[in-house]
Parts: C-alpha cells; structure tokens; sequence
C-alpha cells in the first residue's frame, strides 16, 4: 500500500499532460501513471542514417509491429484500418505529424444540422478558451484569418509552403476551392525552451529538434515543475472501487512486475480511444460486472477511426520530398454537409509536402511504376521528391457495433486482456472516402501532376481513436457527464479522445486537449462539491 | 551499419547466394547513373544483417523462389540471366508470398541509404539532424483568391 493521492492520472500523453498541468495550481498531491518511458531525442531517427527504416521498425506507428516492451498488443484483425499508437510520455504526440486544426462550430451540432448521431452537450464557444489556452502551451504556428473557421491568434507564423505546398495551393486556386496554411504544433520560431524547426522531415517518428509540440517537452516540464510525479513504467491493471462505489485507486505493475495499489481521491482516465475502455472494461467488480463506469453498455462501442484517403500526385519538377515538416496546407472546401452530395457531414484535406528515398521505392516498387532490374534507376528518378499529394480526412459517425473489447486469448507483457478491435467502414464513409479521391484527383491534375497514385482507405491508419466513452447528459445513452465525470462513479474522469461523441472530420489532438483543460477548469470550479 | 560476424549469420551458404542474386535482380548496378547494385558487398552486408529477425519467413521466400526457377529453367535462381531473375522476383512479390516483400522494402531501406546513392541522387549523404534542411518559403500572395471569397464556414 502507497500513500494515497489527491489525483491519480492514468496515461501521460495529450490529454493526461495538459489536465495534470492546469491542476497543478490546486498544490493538490498528483501522480501520473505512464507504462512508457521518457523519450530522449538524440535517440529519434533523424538523428541516424536508417531513420526511414526505424519507421518501420522500433518507431513504427503499430504496437503491433513496435512490439516494444512498453506496447501492449492490439487484435485488430477484423477491422479494415488499424490501431496507430505511442506509448511513452507524451504518448501519440511524440510520433504525430503536428497538423493541429480545431472543430468548427458546426462538428458539435451534427443531430440538429444533418440530422445523424448526436449533439455534444457542449458547444464551440464553451471550448474557446481552451483551444487558446492549449495553443499558447504547446505552441501552434498558423496564419489568423482562415475563412474555414470564425476568428483565431496564432502564436507564430506557418510552416513554409515550400514548392510543393505552392504547386498544390496553385491546384486549388485553378478550381476555386478553400485552402490555408495549416495549423500546426510545430514552433517555426523559438519558443518555450524549443527551437524552431529546421526541416527535418521526419516528424513522425519524433523531432529530434524539439520543434513539434509533444506532451513530453511542452506541458511536462511545466507540470513537473508545479509538483506533479510522473511515475514511468507503471501500467495500471484495473481501477478498484470501494463499498460505496467510488474509485479507490488504481492496481498497478511497476517496471520490475511488482504489482502495487496507489490509493487516490479522485481517478482520471487519459489512454485514449483504445487504451481507456480497455482499462475500464478490465476493471470489474460485482458492483460493476461489465466495467467500471459502464452501466450505460456503452463503454467500448461507438469507435470512430477516421477513414484516410491518400491521393499523390506525381509531378514532372522536383518539389520538395524528405524535406520540410510533412503538413503544410489544408483544405475545407468540402468540409460542411452539401445536400447535393451523396453522404452527410465531410472531410479536410491534409497536404502532405513529399516523400523520403525509401518511401518513395516502396511506393513506386510495390505500385509497378518502378520496375524490378533493367529501368529501375531511370523510373525512380521520375518520382523522387517529385511526389506530393494529400491525405482526406473524413469524419466517422458513430455507430455502436464498432467496438473495443477485450480479447478473450491475447494478453499484454503483464498478462492483461488486450483489446480487439471490431470495426467496419460505413458507406457514409466509403462513399466520403470516393468524393475525397475524385475531388483531390482535379486538384493534383491542375497542379499539374500527370499521375496520381491513390489508397482509400489507408491500412495503416487508425492514428485517431474516438468515441468508446462518449460524452452526454443522459446517462443511459453516455459514458460520463458534460464535465468529464463518470455518471456512475463520481470520483472517475476520462479526459481523452473516448469522450468524444462525434470525430469531426479534423485530427483530434487539439480538441483532446482543450477538453482536457475545460474538464480541468470544471473540477477546479467545483473543488467543494465536486462528488455531489 | 552491418556488423555482423559470420557466426551470427542465420543464412546458409545457398540462401545467401540466392538473396544476394535476388536483390541485386530487383536493383541492379547501373554505369548511367554511376550506382552499384544492391548486391554491391557493402549493400549486401547490410541487407543481410538487417534481415536477420526475418530469417524464417525470407527463407522460406528463397526457398520457393529456389523451387520456382528449377521448375521453370531447370537450374537454381543465382544461375538463371538478370531479366529472368527479375521477372520471377516480381511475380512472387505479386503473390504476396509470405517474406518476400519484407526483404524488397528491406533491401530499399539499406540501398537508398548507402552513400554512393544518396550522392547519386544530389542528396548530402547525412542523416537529417542536426543540419536539417532549407525550405522555400513559397509564394503567399497565392491566398489572394481564398482571402476574396470570404468565410464559408456554418454557424449552426
């Protein structure tokens, strides 16, 4: 037995980082649990000459094919897209590419707009602050003026277009469509301790740099400083709950497989879309024999990926390949629900600035426009830093047969039941997934491109883990309230990406963690009568 | 970036023969654009000791690709010509047979890393840190038009 806790926090990535730091300021006794490390990036792979291998490997986006001690496995075999993750401090921000857009006003309304899942018992307004808040500490760079979104700052300047951002915005300009450099959580000045980007490229397997905003150099040192204890190597088995059905902390497994109860006053939940109803589908008693905090049967269902459509263009002019972050514009031109369209709710465009000297092998080897022997040199020569494209983000409605459970045979390193993943795509989606490759297919031809390599949807790209804890006011159709906590057990939080009720059709990290602030700022609000 | 020492190797005498013939198929040495081959001695000695976690699965892939050429030519894959070693790379990468695309994307990790290459390609043979790279700003006054259009957000 440990000394109890004022706030345990389980998970110390997007979300666990920014509600540990606005809670700081209560000088209430706050540790947070992590299974993963500390990162040191002078270990990240741009720091190597393999670093697009280690993206395959030990820095993969897969646990599965990460496989590292600190990973717990996931069976997502009967799901067409597949669970993307990082396990550390700084969770799937270390490896996150930093394209860093809000919702828009319209994301938290889709009942009343289009008449489709439901209305979050929020609103863009009540989040407002939040997202400045989060934008000034993890610093985001952009350009104020968006006509995709009502008035926001910026902290610094956006990323350079570059020749490949430039080529493509020329596309969206021949169409008249919307684009806009991208907001993004990537320092283009010093800031906060960081330096600025110098273009390295690899965003996406860590920046060695120390330009992009993860968790681990931005909020971290602020909240260690106020007197939060990160404990690493410590994952949590299963919350405990005591006769009158309130959390009383956590069973854990510290880095030497011993196991410990860390007693606490309150308990918040901040793994994720995967992570969270994993942990509180394992945390059963004969209180709550289907889960903590699950009353509704709700935990676990109504996961939303967001489906990915790549569309690359090849283009006859060298552009700017490996070099650069990876974002650099957006576009919202389809973003709002058109009823001349034949799905409801939309997409962004995320455009991708190029690709590195293995990247662009694979793609040309295993697509057949490199051949295998004689003309290989001569045909990767036409795609090298010569391909530039986007990705289409589309938003996933919720639907409760998308799943997380746990699976009956596989287990973790500490022999935990991990998670299976059921999904299957919707035509809404599917139908989203085709407008968004047909419609970028102009874009690129206008810019230029002669050939246009496509994958709808993308395999590997489940990086966005939405919904299995969602949000509401009634407690039979949600998991935890308007402010985060649980309508079963009131000493419970989930700050994360499970509480989402709709995915928006943007990357979710910035509004995981304005959430997390303005769940933070409710409990500080309440603090006298917080269980009540 | 190989260190490896013979005793380590988990490939047999014959199985190297045949991955050394089969990636030196799929990149060969070109004199146009002054590049080896990834069959090049140092290329290989990557690839080898990269690939030595997938030994089981790649091994299997040489072995059928070993069985593909007796049936077809009736001698072993290093034997057969370039174009013919190529064309039976391809069509096992096409089946999707288990290890074979796990050793072409390996083999495209340890070439396009290699020295000579990268300097082939105009690019400084470095990692990306700590120099990084320069990137045009790009022309700004191209958001001109989506500044004109106005907002096209909605407010529900």
């Amino acid at each position: 037995m440990t000394d109890s806790v004022d706030v345990l926090i389980v998970g110390a990535g997007a979300s666990g980082a920014a509600v540990a730091w606005s809670l700081a300021e209560t000088r209430m006794r706050i540790v947070c649990l992590e299974q993963g490390d500390w990162m040191n990036p002078l270990e990240y792979p741009s720091t190597g000459r393999d670093w697009e291998a280690r993206g395959f490997g030990d820095m993969s986006i897969s646990p599965n094919r990460r496989g590292r001690e600190t990973d717990y496995p996931v069976n997502d075999a009967n799901s067409p897209i597949s669970v993307a993750n990082f396990n550390a401090v700084g969770g799937s921000t270390i490896l996150y590419a930093g394209h860093f857009p809000r919702f828009h006003p319209s994301d938290f309304r889709v009942k009343t707009l289009d008449g489709v899942a439901d209305d979050w018992p929020i609103d863009y307004q009540t989040l407002e602050p939040f997202y400045a808040e989060n934008d000034r500490m993890m610093g985001t760079s952009g350009l104020a003026g968006d006509p995709a979104y009502p008035p926001k700052e910026s902290v610094m300047p956006p990323v350079p277009l570059g020749r490949a951002g430039e080529a493509i915005a020329k596309g969206f300009n021949e169409l008249g469509w919307h684009w806009w450099p991208s907001d993004t959580a990537i320092a283009t000045e010093a800031y906060d301790g960081r330096d600025k980007c110098i273009n390295l490229g690899a965003c996406s397997s860590g920046c060695a740099q120390g330009a992009k905003a993860s968790t681990d150099i931005t909020y971290w040192p602020h909240a260690v400083r106020a007197g939060v204890e990160v404990r690493t190597r410590c994952r949590v088995r299963e919350i405990a709950v005591n006769g009158q059905g309130m959390a009383s902390g956590v069973v854990y497994f510290d880095r030497d497989g011993v196991e410990h109860f860390q007693p606490a006053e309150v308990v918040i939940v901040a793994c994720n879309g995967v992570g969270t109803p994993r942990l509180l589908l394992n945390s059963t008693s004969g209180r709550f024999p289907d889960g903590i905090a699950n009353t509704s049967g709700l935990v676990g269902r109504n996961l939303m990926f967001h489906p990915y459509a790549s569309i690359q263009g090849v283009f006859d002019e060298p552009l700017d390949g490996y070099q650069g972050p990876g974002v650099c514009i957006w576009s919202q031109e389809f973003y709002e629900t058109d009823p001349n369209r034949d799905f409801v709710r939309g997409y962004t465009y995320e455009i991708n600035r190029g690709r590195g000297p293995v990247a662009t092998a694979l793609a040309g080897m295993f697509s057949d426009r490199i051949p295998f022997g004689d003309g290989h040199h001569d045909a990767y020569r036409q795609l090298f830093k010569r391909i530039a494209g986007m990705v289409g983000i589309c938003e996933d409605l919720p639907e409760e047969h998308n799943t997380v459970t746990l699976d009956p045979e596989l287990t973790d390193g500490h022999g935990i039941p991990a998670p299976r993943i059921d999904y299957t795509l919707s035509e809404n989606s599917r139908r989203m997934l085709d407008h968004a490759v047909a419609r970028a297919t102009e874009v690129l031809e206008a810019a230029g491109a002669k050939d246009v390599i496509t994958e709808a949807p993308i395999g590997v790209g489940g990086w966005h883990l939405m919904g299995t804890a969602r949000m509401g006011i009634d407690p039979e159709r949600s998991v935890v309230n308007e402010w985060g906590r649980s309508h079963d057990v009131r000493n419970l939080f989930i700050v994360d990406g499970s509480i989402f009720v709709t995915s928006a059709g943007v990357n979710p990290t910035r509004t995981i963690q304005a959430l997390a602030l303005y769940i933070a700022d409710s409990m500080k609000n309440r603090l006298a009568n917080l269980f009540d | 970036m190989a260190d490896t020492i013979a005793s380590d190797d988990p490939f047999s005498g014959d199985e190297r023969r045949t991955l050394l013939a089969l990636v030196g198929a799929v990149i060969p040495a070109s004199a146009k654009h002054a590049v080896p081959g990834a069959d090049d001695p140092a290329i290989a000695a990557d690839i080898v000791a990269t690939a030595r976690p997938y030994h089981e699965t790649i091994a299997a892939a040489l072995s059928h690709l070993e069985s593909m050429a007796m049936q077809r030519f009736d001698t072993g894959y290093a034997d057969l010509d370039p174009v013919s070693r190529a064309r039976l790379a391809r069509e096992l990468t096409r089946s999707r047979f288990a290890g074979v695309g796990t050793l072409v994307t390996i083999t495209a990790q340890c070439y396009y890393r290699d020295d000579r290459v990268m300097q082939s390609l105009g690019m400084d043979a470095r990692p990306p840190f700590p120099q990084g790279f320069d990137v045009p700003q790009g022309d700004w006054s191209l958001l001109d038009p989506v500044r004109r259009r106005g907002r096209i957000y909605k407010i529900p």
